[in-house]
């Protein structure tokens, strides 16, 4: 988050050295953040509670579209597939091996990231859209697939897996939602910082660099291929964990959880939260978390009408969605801040 | 865990009102749970409004409809019902999601008729921990009558696989040497009845069963299936799909000359939707299981229930088509869940809920067929377990044959 505001700062026209003490305030916002997040689920019902684990978990699959689609410029409409995919790695671990629900994660974490390579492989010869209708594929058929009778044995077929509920961790004195919660928020935070240091690095400046111009990121000697492959790799682990995250916390996985329209709110969301962006991820989840209650509020006839004419409003008020209108907001206001600070200085 | 506590607390409390009340000879005070006062009962839905089978949605505005009739004639026993319907998008994760807000958020009662094999196998483990009742499911499948592992869920409607086994014993009485051609669609709902079916059929079924073919939902028609059953040589067809499927196979099986005898299964059996969209003159000698009445069926159209249930909706629901299924549905299932809150009387707990859901003795429900009733008991979570054979004659269906089932 720090990098992107000072390259906002820069675009803005300011000196790319802020002072020291400007470029404490994004820490401090973090930290305070952070505090905020550790001390909600004891103010709130453990239904908010499940709610918020909720939006964490969608916050990750997101930030797996962010890094795919936003930085590196690879749209996929498929990653319900993925999230399935991570989802029942978890189930059948924990409902055929009794394996413990924490190293589950892991686990399909890594499943996904294989699943995701090997995929972006030959999606590699794929652009645009035409990668978007491949993904799109993968995302219908997912489904159907998980129904196959060939592995009904281990994926319950139609009637899904219905998991138990995770034990306390070192006997906390936390109840399962909350549980639940922390366990999220942990893994949330890792992998939010694993993505901003990946980003930030020099294999994030590669990745930029073929999404606005594979040509030259060629002849700058990046090997395209490989990074667009690890890329999609990474993206599908993302989105592979918080698919075994949320298979824990609702203790179900059926194939008609992950019909397409998952794979389309994961875009949404994405594009909504502001998809050029990290902290974009947790905005387009608290977007896809609560904004569907909102509109079925306002009608129950049609609640999804009422569920376009939000993301329409969102889209053409925010354009670079709402990390991008939270970054151009923070930008005026410290350019205001240094207007103001110049002629004191001069007096 | 505040939940918890007051929950266990509350329970203590009810037990010393129970043990107060037998001390002083029965003269006990109104006793509620969550969700009921002297002034209301709060009882929570969830419903597909959005998604793939919000086709279904017509169910929880019907539902909504019948409770304000109820309270429009002064409500169950002096209290006002509360309706919570809530959108689950048919998607299991959203169901978890808004059950855990009607029972934690909104209190309510009890949870009545949530749509959906998925959804209602994705909340039912939560239900029975937190001991709130999941009533009258709206799904036909066979799982929801397991009194002693799920206390706390009951289902409603005819299973598929008594549905089935019912075309099976019609067969083996009347056509023992058929050859059955199946189409079913590729999920729990098909492969409930082909289990049933086989069931029925016991030792004879790999011998008459011929053919076994699926499809997709996802699909576009069923018309290559059509053929392959034709040229498999059937003389019965056994088509258990969704209302557009049904209507395409039928038709199908006209157009290429195809003439067996052909089993409906109740899922796609309406006249409007189905029938008429394959062509009456297809249609005509499909034999059907039914248990509520069909509404373009004139034969009905005389009956007490049939008018009662007319000005409901012309009442309540101006503007909606008298066709539409969903709304008898509706209409039938609310009323049953009206009669155990009134034999609930002034004890309003969870447990006397499921104490009354299953204690229904020959409850007769409007717009259910004659002979068809509604029986429960605690070892007994199944309240329509019988149906009734009708062949459509080019018009309307003709019951025939007994009821059959319990």
């Amino acid at each position: 988050m720090n990098t992107l505001l000072k390259s906002e700062a820069v675009a803005a026209g300011l000196p790319a050295r802020a002072a020291p003490r400007e470029r404490r305030w994004p820490l401090i916002g973090l930290a305070a953040l952070l505090a905020a997040a550790c001390l909600l689920p004891f103010f709130i019902s453990n239904y908010r509670t499940f709610q918020f684990t909720l939006v964490l978990v969608n916050a990750i699959a997101l930030l797996g579209i962010n890094i795919l689609t936003g930085y590196n410029g690879q749209i996929s409409l498929g990653h319900g597939a993925f999230y399935a995919l991570g989802a029942y790695t978890t189930a059948i671990l924990i409902d055929q091996l009794g394996v413990p629900y924490w190293l589950t994660v892991p686990i399909a974490g890594a499943v996904c990231l294989v699943a995701g390579f090997l995929f972006g492989l030959p999606a590699l010869r794929l652009h645009g859209l035409y990668l978007a209708l491949a993904t799109l594929a993968l995302g219908v058929a997912t489904p159907q697939l998980l129904k196959y009778k060939g592995i009904e044995e281990y994926t319950g077929g139609v009637q899904g897996i219905v998991i138990l509920k995770p034990e306390a961790p070192f006997g906390l004195p936390l109840n399962p939602d909350q549980r639940l919660y922390f366990f999220s928020l942990t893994i949330m935070v890792l992998l939010f910082a694993l993505a901003r240091n990946l980003l930030r690095g020099r294999v994030g400046r590669a990745i930029v660099a073929i999404r606005d111009h594979p040509i030259a990121a060629d002849a700058m000697g990046i090997n395209s291929a490989m990074y667009k492959s690890l890329t999609f790799g990474v993206s599908a682990m993302y989105t592979g964990i918080a698919g075994a995250l949320a298979a824990i916390a609702v203790q179900f996985v059926a194939p008609d959880s992950f019909a397409i329209g998952l794979s389309f709110a994961f875009l949404f969301g994405s594009v909504i939260g502001g998809i050029y962006s990290i902290s974009g991820a947790l905005y387009g989840a608290l977007f896809l978390q609560f904004v569907p209650h909102l509109s079925e509020g306002i009608s129950k006839a049609a609640p999804q009408a009422i569920f376009g004419v939000f993301l329409i409003l969102f889209m053409f008020v925010m354009p670079a969605g709402i990390a991008g209108f939270v970054r151009l907001v923070s930008a005026r206001a410290a350019l205001r801040r240094r207007a103001g600070a110049q002629p004191a200085k001069g007096g | 865990m505040r939940t918890s506590i007051s929950r266990s607390m509350f329970a203590g409390s009810i037990a010393a009102v129970l043990g107060l009340a037998l001390a002083v000879g029965g003269a006990f005070a109104a006793k509620y749970d969550p969700g009921a006062s002297d002034k209301e009962i709060k009882i929570g839905h969830t419903n597909p409004y959005s998604g793939p089978a919000s086709a279904y949605g017509s169910i929880g505005k019907a539902i909504a409809a019948y409770w304000q009739m109820v309270n429009d004639k002064g409500g169950i026993n002096g209290r006002k019902i509360t309706f919570i319907t809530l959108d689950d998008g048919y998607s299991p994760p959203k169901t978890v999601e808004q059950v855990r807000k009607l029972v934690e958020q909104e209190q309510v009662l009890l949870v009545f008729q949530p749509l959906g094999t998925p959804s209602n196998t994705a909340i039912q483990k939560y239900m029975n921990v937190k001991k709130v009742p999941q009533l009258f499911v709206a799904t036909g499948a066979t799982k929801w009558g397991d009194y002693k592992k799920f206390p706390w869920t009951m289902g409603w409607q005819p299973s598929y696989q008594s549905e089935a086994k019912a075309y099976a014993a019609y067969l083996l009485k009347h056509h023992p040497n058929a050859k059955v051609g199946i189409l079913y669609q590729n999920d729990d709902y098909g492969k409930d009845y082909l289990h049933g079916f086989r069931e029925g059929l016991g030792d004879k079924a790999s011998r008459m069963i011929v053919k076994e073919l699926s499809y997709e939902v996802t699909d576009p028609t069923v018309d290559s299936q059509i053929v392959e059953l034709k040229a498999s040589g059937a003389d019965v067809f056994f088509n258990v799909a969704t209302p557009k499927f049904a209507a395409q196979a039928i038709r199908k099986a006209h157009e290429i000359g195809w003439r067996p005898l052909q089993l409906l299964n109740n899922v796609s059996a309406n006249i409007n939707n189905v029938l008429k969209p394959a062509g009456l003159d297809a249609a005509k000698g499909v034999i059907t299981t039914a248990y509520l009445k069909d509404v373009a069926d004139p034969q009905w159209h005389d009956d007490a229930d049939f008018k009662e249930w007319k000005a409901w909706m012309e009442k309540y629901n101006p503007g909606v088509s008298l066709n539409d299924g969903n709304y008898v549905y509706g209409y039938a299932v609310a009323y049953t869940m009206h009669q155990v809150l009134k034999q609930a009387g002034d004890e309003l707990t969870r447990e006397n809920i499921m104490r009354q859901a299953a204690n229904l003795k020959n409850l007769e429900v409007p717009m259910l067929l004659p002979g068809v009733r509604v029986n429960t008991s605690p070892t007994d979570y199944r309240p329509i377990e019988s149906v009734r054979l009708a062949r459509f004659d080019g018009e309307k269906y003709v019951l025939f044959g007994d009821v059959i089932g319990e």
